[in-house]
């Protein structure tokens, strides 16, 4: 044993100096060199301030924005200093009350389904997006609090919604964050 | 299940195998020593290694220096480890001012790092310093990978050769595979992920104002580069506590498929270079071609299950047709979540782009009896082939004992010693998981750590000790398992898991390699054609059933009546 001491010894340092401080410094410099935006976060900026990240979905309360999922990540969600899921079994009472509680608030038309997204926590709690189907069920109220008509709404909405790449790699979806700075754009007046 | 999910499926597959062939050879001829298209840039720094350490790079050593070679190492690596935790209050690169990790934690942690497990009983931005981020788990992300690498070589070696005493050099198997494997593939997946989102920034976090005028912390960090070492040497410890569902760790769709990708496809090329370096490239198909055959089996079981989604919610008017969101990101849809589930489980990878806890019960079954079957379809690198290696001496020995002949692999025969070997490192396993899981289930402050009642926190229990004992790390992450109770016990079981699986499967190898080839005859059953695939897919289904179907109908098969009767808990 004792003779592979010095092996031991001397091979966890170099690889430590090799593969735990050059390889991610090399990697810190050319990322910040070759790619600066998305190393630094992709962050968002709007007259100067920087609002958030496009990646990272936040948290939106007023009736004027649109939603995310529901989110575990910290005391209120959406914290990205706290990542986490709910992890709720299947056949947790906690989902399924959880779940009950926040179907009212989304005022679904009779005899339509509830979007599966609109009550379920995402995996991260910083899921920045939710379907199509979750979105379209926010225009009516969205139009309301801001005063024009659901129409203009769905037409800045079409505009914020993704596809997946040739139909087939990733999923329909729409960006909460990106759609919210379309719509304040679009709509200079007052953020509901 | 949508055809337009499969055929997302089937790209990645695809794309694994299209690389795997030549990465196989390369790595091939890499662990024989032979000259390779890096050498220039490489050979001038592992000559300086070897010097550095005393290695005599041209000296072979027996299957016990071997080992010893390979612990020594390992215990080196935990201890440096272990220190780095308890000291990072102390230490520069620490920007939150985390204070030291508490010591049965680290000892967990380090364990769980040095053999590949990466089981995190932390939440890597609210604990770890970047300091030890870098200076720690991600050197033991290489290592504990080019570990698991070389002693594949070594029992592969020992197949190749007759007649010989030695199985190759630990220091110079595990060097090569840092240097020549790891590191170049890390630095092209990293520069890969960064394109696509990943950050790469030595802050740690920046504070911005939400358009509704809340402050939110995105916390950073050197993310890309430990990401794509994450993957690559199939550890699966994340740099956050969401792991690969973290948007800055898997951004998008492209990141998910290069996630899925780069974790299949060193061990997927590790079966290309067995049968390169024991001279038939079929004997290497025939093992991947059971891994496969496994490993679709369990992505459809889980896409299945999940995109069904949850009968319980549908009652309540949810709709049905996006199947189980609860703990899934909309960006990867199911087809690749389930692709991902099955693939980090059975690789011994563990890194998550969904919470397991949130399954459906049998999309959490899938995952639970991958890791039990021991981290084989296609396992982690190198430890997933010598585990493959062991499977296929029992289906030749069970293939054997039909016929009344000794059975035989690759020309060499199977004996009693080397049997009660393979044995011993098989009851490794049920050892650890079920023992562990049956103390925690009768400890009322193990139970305290449950997230979920009924059947779903036996689930919980059975699911930490099978990937801790598997090497996998992937966890149903709702259980609390800092604790000193689990950190301790899931800490044993990764070492049994990883150190008493691999001392018999070595002492295998210096046996075989002792012994002389043998020419094929007449009655020797080949082992590269179709029927040789399904015995070995039968052997390992029907041990893996034998073994866990008991605690898994109490666990995930009882919870799905309950939860298509609707019940709650």
């Amino acid at each position: 044993m004792f003779t592979h001491l010095r092996p031991a010894l001397v091979m966890v340092a170099a690889l430590t100096v090799l593969t735990g401080v050059v390889y991610p410094l090399a990697i810190t410099g050319l990322s910040q060199v070759l790619l600066p935006a998305q190393a630094n976060g992709s962050l968002l900026t709007r007259d100067g301030a920087v609002v958030g990240s496009s990646l990272v979905g936040q948290l939106f309360t007023g009736d004027g924005y649109f939603h995310g999922r529901p989110s575990a990540a910290g005391s209120d969600g959406y914290d990205a200093s706290a990542s986490s899921g709910s992890n709720l079994g299947p056949t947790s009472a906690k989902l399924v009350a959880r779940v009950e509680a926040a179907i009212p608030a989304l005022a679904v038309p009779n005899g339509a389904s509830v979007p599966a997204d609109a009550v379920t926590a995402s995996a991260s709690g910083l899921d920045p997006h939710i379907s199509p189907d979750y979105a379209a069920l926010q225009v009516e109220r969205v139009a309301k609090a801001r005063g024009v008509p659901p129409a203009r709404i769905r037409e800045i909405l079409a505009g914020a919604a993704e596809e997946p790449l040739a139909g087939v790699v990733g999923e329909p979806r729409v960006n909460v964050l990106l759609l919210n700075i379309a719509l304040d754009a679009a709509l200079a007046s007052g953020t509901g | 299940m949508t055809l337009d999910g499969w055929l997302e499926i089937a790209l990645v597959l695809g794309a694994v195998l299209i690389a795997a062939r030549p990465l196989g050879l390369y790595m091939a001829r890499v662990l024989q020593g032979e000259r390779t298209l890096l050498a220039p840039v490489l050979r001038p720094l592992e000559r300086r290694l070897y010097s550095a350490a005393g290695i005599d790079a041209g000296k072979e050593q027996g299957w016990l220096a071997y080992t010893l070679a390979m612990l020594a190492f390992s215990a080196a690596g935990f201890l440096v480890l272990y220190v780095l935790m308890r000291l990072q209050a102390s230490l520069p690169l620490n920007p939150q001012g985390f204070a030291g990790v508490p010591p049965d934690l680290a000892f967990n942690t380090a364990l769980s790092f040095v053999t590949n497990t990466n089981w995190q009983s932390y939440a890597g931005e609210t604990t770890m310093a970047h300091i030890v981020q870098m200076a720690g788990l991600t050197v033991q992300n290489f290592v504990s990978a080019a570990t698991g690498i070389a002693l594949a070589a070594a029992v592969t070696r020992a197949f190749a050769r007759s007649g010989s005493a030695t199985i190759g050099n630990f220091w110079v198997d595990m060097t090569r595979a840092t240097l020549y494997v790891l590191l170049p593939l890390s630095i092209v997946v990293a520069l890969a992920y960064v394109m696509s989102g990943v950050p790469q920034t030595l802050l740690a976090s920046t504070g911005v104002t939400t358009l509704e005028g809340a402050k939110q912390t995105l916390s950073l960090g050197p993310v890309a580069s430990q990401e794509a070492i994450k993957q690559l040497g199939t550890n699966g410890g994340g740099f956050f506590n969401a792991n690969a569902a973290h948007p800055f760790e898997n951004p998008n769709a492209w990141s998910n498929m290069l996630s899925i990708w780069s974790m299949l496809v060193v061990s997927a090329a590790m079966t290309f270079a067995f049968g390169r370096m024991v001279g038939d490239a079929r004997q290497g198909h025939a093992l991947l071609a059971a891994m496969g055959i496994l490993l679709v089996a369990a992505v459809a079981l889980v896409y299945g299950a999940e995109a069904a989604g949850n009968p319980i919610l549908a009652k309540l008017g949810i709709d049905a047709s996006a199947g189980n969101l609860e703990g899934k990101e909309i960006r990867f849809g199911q087809a690749l979540t389930a692709l991902y589930i099955a693939a980090t489980t059975g690789l011994s990878c563990g890194a998550v782009n969904a919470m397991h806890d949130s399954l459906t019960p049998l999309g959490g079954l899938a995952p639970m009896f991958l890791m039990q079957l021991g981290e084989i379809l296609p396992g982690g690198v190198g430890s997933g082939l010598y585990g493959m290696i062991v499977m296929a001496i029992l289906a030749v020995f069970v293939a054997g004992l039909m016929v009344g002949r000794t059975p035989e692999y690759l020309g060499k025969k199977i004996e009693a010693r080397e049997m009660k070997l393979a044995i011993l490192a098989l009851l490794i396993l049920p050892f650890a998981i079920l023992g562990f899981a049956a103390a925690s289930a009768v400890m009322p402050s193990a139970l305290e750590s449950l997230a979920n009642a009924g059947p779903h926190g036996l689930s919980e229990i059975l699911y930490a000790y099978s990937s801790a004992a598997g090497n996998n790390g992937s966890a149903f992450a709702g259980l609390n398992a800092n604790t000193p109770w689990y950190n301790t016990t899931l800490g044993l079981a990764m070492l049994l898991g990883r150190f008493a699986y691999v001392v018999p499967v070595m002492a295998i190898a210096g046996s075989l390699a002792a012994k002389r080839k043998i020419a094929p005859s007449a009655g020797t059953f080949p082992t590269h054609g179709g029927l040789f695939v399904g015995l070995l897919v039968g052997v390992i289904l029907i041990l893996g059933g034998l073994q866990y179907f008991p605690s898994l109908a109490l666990g995930p098969v009882v919870e799905h009546f309950l939860m298509q009767s609707g019940k709650t808990f």
